[in-house]
């Protein structure tokens, strides 16, 4: 079986060759290494001209914030954007992977991507790992046939709805949008309430925290409106400034130009091929 | 550790005859309950489900109950083990009447001793399965407290247990304010539970406000909320992808 396995293409989905090792590793007393999970609150909705995403900017590492300000609206296409819940590095890959997919398949139909296509490829692509790429997703975007707004599970279902909720903080959002929710709402108050569904989930869910970022598409623009609101600023930052403890001296400066050390042999031979 | 090394008195603690008389899990159960303070005194909702683990088994459980002359108490979790914590309020407003000292039990005294009792019976092993809501007023004075099966309690302006938790709680910290009156305080309930009766599965259409002041306890007639399905992405989920879902 060894000498077969480098030949052969991976046929796809979730090998598991190795689980059997891990498990005996962990009855050993490995400590498995742990992952950067999105403890997060990521939220959609469709307004009268199109689609909003909105998500929170905390990422944890169990008890610690790891990324103060991390994005979690990825880019898939330039009318489609998706916001990620879950493992951090599953839902970086899977978009940037689905995004790079959506490209090649622009370029082969001289079209513009239509957000079916991303949750198809997103959803057949987490199906046939099982629900072991941790990516829990909400996929947002206008195209020909108009605004879409999809959550795709990690083990693969999807749902189509006006609004959305998803991550550790889809509760308290989702509270926000089933009391105020209605349709046809204008951008400012589709702005205002997926603002309001966010700071929902920033100060009643641990997991979420830091600000919030909204995404808004409707056809043929985006607007990508990073921090859009920062309702947790550092209230303390000390007018004295920071400056060394007097035992600490500065003995040397000194700036060595780098290319100095180097030798370059001007019209010397061609790199060996 | 050997529990077998341990005392006799230890072994049947935590024996397997000694299990029959453990609650080990709950049976039928209620759901949420929400409360809050406003102008006047104390208000709190609940439906009036019963569930057998997953099916609605039981559709008219009232999970709120008078307590004395100043107090109300809901509760979710086990319905059997609320039936028997109103026996031991009850049996307790009977002695307090007794004394006839013209006095009476208020909602920070009724509180504390559902606290004692929940914290006692958890650390016997053998928990009242339930997250109680306590709110009364004496005295001009307003009071709304919970505890929960392990005993821990607070009190607080708005309160919530089970799902309400996690989905009332947001809105109540956003919307309750001092001095609400009655109406904007039901409307403020109603919300809530529609969001419930949205997101929780063994929540049911069917709901009692109950409402206490200092003039006395009133609990209102069993209705139902309306609800909005006519979303167009309910109607036509698929549009732009004949044949997906």
């Amino acid at each position: 079986m060894s000498t077969v396995a480098e030949s052969v293409p991976p046929k796809g989905g979730f090998s598991f060759d190795l689980c059997r090792r891990n498990e005996m590793l962990v009855q050993k007393g490995l400590k498995q290494p742990s992952f950067l999970k999105t403890g997060t609150t990521i939220v959609g909705l469709i307004f009268q001209d199109g689609v909003i995403l909105g998500a929170d900017t905390r990422a944890t590492e169990g008890p610690i914030v790891a990324d103060k300000n991390c994005e979690k609206i990825h880019y898939m296409a330039p009318n489609i954007y998706c916001c990620g819940a879950g493992t951090a590095a599953d839902t970086e890959a899977v978009t940037d992977m689905v995004s790079s997919q959506l490209k090649l398949h622009r370029y082969h139909t001289g079209r513009e991507s239509r957000v079916v296509t991303a949750l198809t490829l997103l959803k057949s692509h987490l199906f046939s790992y099982q629900g072991y790429v941790s990516a829990a997703l909400v996929l947002g975007g206008v195209d020909v046939t108009g605004p879409h707004l999809h959550t795709i599970y990690p083990h693969g279902s999807t749902d189509t709805l006006p609004f959305a909720t998803m991550g550790s903080g889809s509760l308290a959002a989702m509270a926000v949008f089933e009391s105020k929710y209605r349709e046809g709402l204008t951008r400012d108050e589709g702005v205002k309430l997926v603002a309001e569904a966010i700071c929902s989930g920033i100060f009643n869910d641990l997991g979420s925290g830091s600000n919030v970022d909204i995404c808004v598409i409707t056809k043929g623009k985006k607007e990508y409106l990073r921090n859009y609101m920062l309702p947790n600023p550092r209230t303390y930052v000390s007018e004295k400034g920071y400056s060394f403890a007097k035992k600490t001296e500065v003995l040397l400066t000194k700036i060595t130009p780098l290319k100095e050390l180097v030798e370059v042999v001007e019209g010397g031979d061609a790199m060996e091929e | 550790m050997n529990l077998a090394d341990s005392t006799p008195a230890m072994n049947t603690l935590l024996g397997s005859e000694a299990d029959s008389q453990r609650t080990l899990y709950p049976y039928v159960t209620g759901t949420s309950v929400v409360g809050i303070k406003y102008k006047d005194g104390i208000l709190l909702a609940a439906d009036m489900g019963g569930s057998y683990g997953s099916t609605l088994r039981y559709k008219t459980v009232e999970r709120l109950k008078p307590v004395g002359k100043h107090s109300i108490i809901g509760a979710s979790g086990e319905i059997s083990d609320f039936q028997e914590i109103m026996r031991y309020l009850d049996e307790l407003i009977l002695y307090d009447n007794m004394w006839d000292d013209g006095n009476s039990l208020g909602p920070k005294e009724v509180h504390n001793y559902l606290t004692r009792m929940m914290y006692n019976r958890r650390n016997k092993f053998n928990p009242l399965w339930n997250s109680l809501v306590l709110g009364g007023v004496k005295n001009g004075q307003k009071y709304l407290g919970t505890v929960s099966m392990i005993g821990v309690h607070y009190e607080d302006n708005h309160v919530a247990t089970g799902f309400g938790n996690h989905l009332a709680r947001p809105i109540l910290r956003d919307e309750w304010h001092e001095n609400l009156t009655f109406e904007e305080g039901v409307k403020l309930l109603e919300k809530c539970m529609r969001v419930l009766l949205y997101r929780d599965r063994s929540a049911v259409n069917k709901l009692q406000i109950a409402k206490i002041t200092e003039a006395g306890v009133t609990i209102s007639q069993p209705y139902s909320l309306k609800t909005f399905w006519d979303f167009s992405a309910f109607k036509n989920p698929t549009v732009g992808a004949e044949g997906s879902w």
